[in-house]
């Protein structure tokens, strides 16, 4: 055990050097990192959002609003097709957060609307065969109930999709807002995990995120009166939407009824601004894509004189006469805008909608004078545990403790290198596995110095004591470590955010240990041996 | 120089002798942590129960009255505020409002407003809203991981070892679990996530110790085939006793550093920490060592059954036999090396 083969000292020796570079940077400003060799890391340890200040964000994106979405145009679409082919059909409805369901009043068209519903069936994705697999499921009884259901795959890919879509939509609105290095990823099957180091007051994001930005422009239906709307008398194609600012005499939302279709949609955006209008006040401008300024142009052309609406989230922000045709493929929104809101609506715009609304499942913000007080906490107590922990095992092991020393300065070295190299977060909890660390660190070190002990206690040769000590407590090392890695490996699974930094540090620190113990320690206990020879050992 | 020795060269403690005391006061304790979980049950902290946590500093001081008073006109429902590590700083826990994720997000935006008006300059240094979701959640995943954690360990043990030796573990780890929750439904300290990974990293370190004693017994149950069991595990705590105190200075000593010095929000993790590394010290002695003797350890001729060996230790036990017998037999196994 105590001989070193020349290669395996240069090996260890070579180790070292490897995380003494990865250690490096962390001592430097960032110019001295700037002005380091293009071949040297120049990566620092990164702190988590609990030590440098900074928000957490758990969104859900509400699934089953897509769904839901989707239900309600298969019933729109099913109702367009149905009276475009004069098939007399009732009870048209929603059932079951899945299904659209209608009776066909005449038997003998049955064959027909379900051709026809069939066809409004749109691929979901192409089966190994070759085949396309459609997104409805068309059942039938004989006495003409229909039951057109969203097969699972279907909303499975449309769920993911408005999934993959939000992550994109919450990045870009984000970015627009100008946060510095914000890390936005995918948890779960619905979830998205936004951490803004920085930020300790995420409100504006929040705002931000809380809307879905879905805007529509739609015309107003001029024909159905508010009252014979409110009475049930509605068009089919319509639907009543109240303004978002303006407020009748009882204080009331102003209601408009409006055609369900949309001339112009978000997606048919390419740009906007924030504007002025004609009388100063703050407006947003809006760039249409081809298709959306030929629509427009087309829609406002044959219009002149009519009402339309442009409708966000559900609510319409504006209600403009169209005056002459636009056919500049360009628009504009006013409104009751401040500059603020303006500006927020002009982002939102240009970062897209949101397929879905987002829940926010759970915030936590720290504050950088919290952050900045754990950290100098953390150095504080980590010098005294380090400190005391170095002088007590001189204390009790002379020299053999001061190779534990060395060899716990370099498992701290080797370790800061490791949360460099790795780029995990250090929390603070990731702290106190550190002080943790230092503090079981020297186990390996101590059943190797206590059987030595024992050894010497039996009358063997200082040389034969060393070298059976070390063979004697590998197995108990090797078993005691493996014990606390499986600990650290599932809290690492487990948890999540600081817990997870504390799991990482441990398991590092487990590792660096052992490391340390078997090679660093044992190599200076047997330069030493082999150099001075003792008679007897001082432990 | 001279080296502190904590435990003398050679003990000869009797720890064996105390196992049916050291049995009843474990199981005393552990019925005792279950009454109390049941009884008082947890103080949790808003990762399990759902709610909001803010912790609000006023420079001038902060006047915990007046605060609660704006707080309380809120209707907020259950707000507790304390001192927290320092007179500046404020704790402030709200239950979780009815209204799913949306209605936490306004109370916290209500305080905000309310102390911005009547308390004047409030620096938020924490703000914290758990929804429903993630904290039933976060339960699931805690009680998860912690019987996974378990299992994990005993199948190790197991690997390594023989079934006996797992039970034996499995029922120390138990028993620090047990002991850890009973410990915090007494003082009232905020169990949350962090006191979950305090519990984990608790089974290690209980682990770690048990093992060191276990691969002990291990080795000694070669070397002296003839002991009564009783004075073998005897010996092997005793051998291991030294690195055994050691071990739990040296992590105690960083363990107290960090609960000093390390701030308020980490105090409590601390605290668990330095409970867990005492009571799992004392378990891996007095519950998993001594559990061996109940178990029965197979040893001897192959195929004997364990049970009737575990019986033949027991009598023996009431006699004990000169510890003198120990012979040390090293020299015949220290050939070949050196």
């Amino acid at each position: 055990m105590l001989y070193f083969a020349r290669w395996k000292i240069y090996s260890i020796l070579a180790f070292l050097v490897v995380g003494l570079v990865f250690v490096i940077p962390n001592f430097l400003s960032d110019n001295g990192r700037a002005g380091l060799p293009t071949w040297m890391p120049h990566k620092q340890i990164n702190l988590g959002l609990d030590l440098q200040g900074g928000s957490h964000l758990l969104l859900e994106v509400d699934v089953q609003a897509v769904i839901q979405e989707r239900l309600e145009d298969l019933e729109g679409e099913i109702r367009t097709a149905l009276r475009a082919e004069f098939v007399g059909y009732t009870d048209l409805s929603i059932v079951d957060d899945d299904a659209v369901t209608l009776r066909i009043r005449d038997l003998e068209e049955l064959p027909r609307a379900l051709e026809l519903i069939n066809a409004l069936a749109s691929v979901v994705r192409t089966s190994n065969f070759g085949v396309g697999i459609p997104d409805i499921e068309v059942d039938n009884t004989n006495d003409g109930d229909i039951t057109v259901t969203l097969s699972k795959e279907a909303i499975q890919v449309r769920a993911a999709a408005a999934v993959e879509q939000s992550i994109e939509v919450v990045r870009r609105r984000i970015d627009e807002t100008g946060t510095q290095e914000p890390s936005i990823q995918r948890q779960g099957e619905d979830r998205i995990l936004v951490q803004l180091p920085g930020v300790d007051d995420p409100d504006r994001i929040k705002r931000l995120l809380g809307k879905t930005a879905k805007m529509t422009f739609q015309m107003v239906d001029q024909e159905t009166s508010i009252a014979d709307a409110l009475a049930g008398r509605l068009r089919p194609g319509s639907e009543i939407i109240p303004h978002d600012s303006d407020v009748d005499a009882n204080g009331d939302p102003v209601l408009y009824v409006v055609e369900r279709r949309a001339i112009i949609t978000g997606e048919m955006l390419t740009n906007s601004q924030v504007t002025t209008d004609q009388n100063g006040q703050f407006a947003v401008s809006l760039q249409f894509n081809p298709t959306g300024g030929r629509r427009f142009g087309d829609t406002t052309s044959q219009n002149v004189g009519q009402l339309f609406a442009i409708i966000l989230d559900g609510k319409i922000i504006s209600a403009p006469r169209i005056q002459t045709a636009i056919l500049g493929g360009t628009g504009q929104i006013t409104g009751n805008f401040t500059a603020q809101s303006a500006g927020d609506l002009a982002t939102l715009l240009r970062a897209g909608a949101l397929p879905a609304p987002l829940v926010i499942l759970e915030e936590r913000s720290v504050g950088p004078g919290l952050g900045a007080d754990s950290v100098a906490a953390g150095k504080i107590a980590s010098a005294l545990a380090f400190i005391l922990v170095l002088i007590f095992m001189l204390a009790a092991y002379g020299i053999f403790g001061l190779a534990a020393d060395l060899a716990l300065l370099i498992n701290m070295m080797l370790l800061a290198a490791g949360l460099s190299a790795l780029q995990a977060n250090l929390t603070l909890p990731g702290i106190a596995g550190i002080i943790l660390t230092v503090g079981m660190a020297v186990d390996a070190n101590v059943l190797i110095f206590e059987r030595i002990r024992e050894e010497i206690a039996l009358g063997k040769t200082p040389f034969a004591s060393v070298e059976a000590g070390y063979k004697r407590a590998m197995t108990t090392i090797i078993d005691a470590n493996v014990t606390t890695f499986i600990a650290a490996v599932i809290l690492y699974v487990f948890g999540s955010g600081p817990v997870r930094g504390f799991a990482v540090t441990l398991a590092i620190g487990i590792v660096t240990s052992f490391f340390t113990a078997i090679t660093v320690t044992r190599l200076l206990v047997s330069v030493w041996l082999t150099r001075t020879r003792p008679k007897e050992l001082p432990i | 120089m001279i080296l502190i020795r904590l435990v003398p060269k050679q003990t000869d403690i009797n720890f064996l002798g105390a196992r049916k005391a050291g049995f009843a006061l474990s199981g005393l304790a552990a019925i005792g942590s279950v009454i109390f979980f049941l009884v008082l049950g947890l103080n949790f902290g808003i990762d399990f129960r759902g709610g909001i946590l803010v912790e609000a500093r006023v420079e001038t001081g902060a006047d915990i009255a007046a605060m609660r008073d704006s707080v309380s006109t809120l209707g907020l429902g259950d707000v507790s505020m304390q001192e927290f590590g320092d007179p500046r700083d404020v704790l402030i826990r709200v239950e979780e409002q009815e209204g799913g994720e949306q209605a936490q997000q306004a109370a916290v935006d209500a305080i905000k407003a309310i102390f911005a008006t009547e308390i004047g300059e409030v620096e938020y240094r924490r703000v914290e809203f758990v929804g429903p979701k993630v904290s039933a959640e976060l339960i699931r995943d805690g009680v998860l991981a912690l019987t996974i954690a378990l299992a994990a360990m005993m199948f190790y043990i197991w690997l390594r070892f023989e079934w006996q030796f797992s039970i034996g573990a499995i029922i120390a780890l138990v028993h620090d679990v047990f002991l850890t929750i009973g410990v915090f439904a007494l003082t009232r300290l905020e169990f949350n996530l962090s006191i979950i990974a305090a519990i984990l990293t608790i089974i290690g370190y209980s682990m770690n110790d048990t093992v060191v004693i276990y691969d002990r017994v291990r080795e000694n149950l070669h070397k002296y085939r003839s002991m009564p069991l009783v004075d073998l595990l005897n010996k092997s705590v005793n051998d291991t006793l030294a690195r055994t105190v050691m071990t739990s200075v040296t992590t105690l000593l960083a363990l107290f550093a960090l609960f000093f010095f390390g701030g308020e929000v980490i105090r409590g993790f601390t605290f668990a920490m330095i409970w867990g590394v005492l009571v799992g010290t004392y378990s891996s002695i007095f519950i998993a060592a001594p559990a061996l003797i109940f178990l029965g350890v197979h040893r001897g001729a192959k195929g004997a059954p364990p049970g009737k060996y575990a019986n033949a230790e027991r009598i023996e036990a009431k006699e004990p036999e000169d510890k003198k017998q120990i012979t040390d037999d090293s020299t015949a196994d220290s050939k070949g090396e050196a």
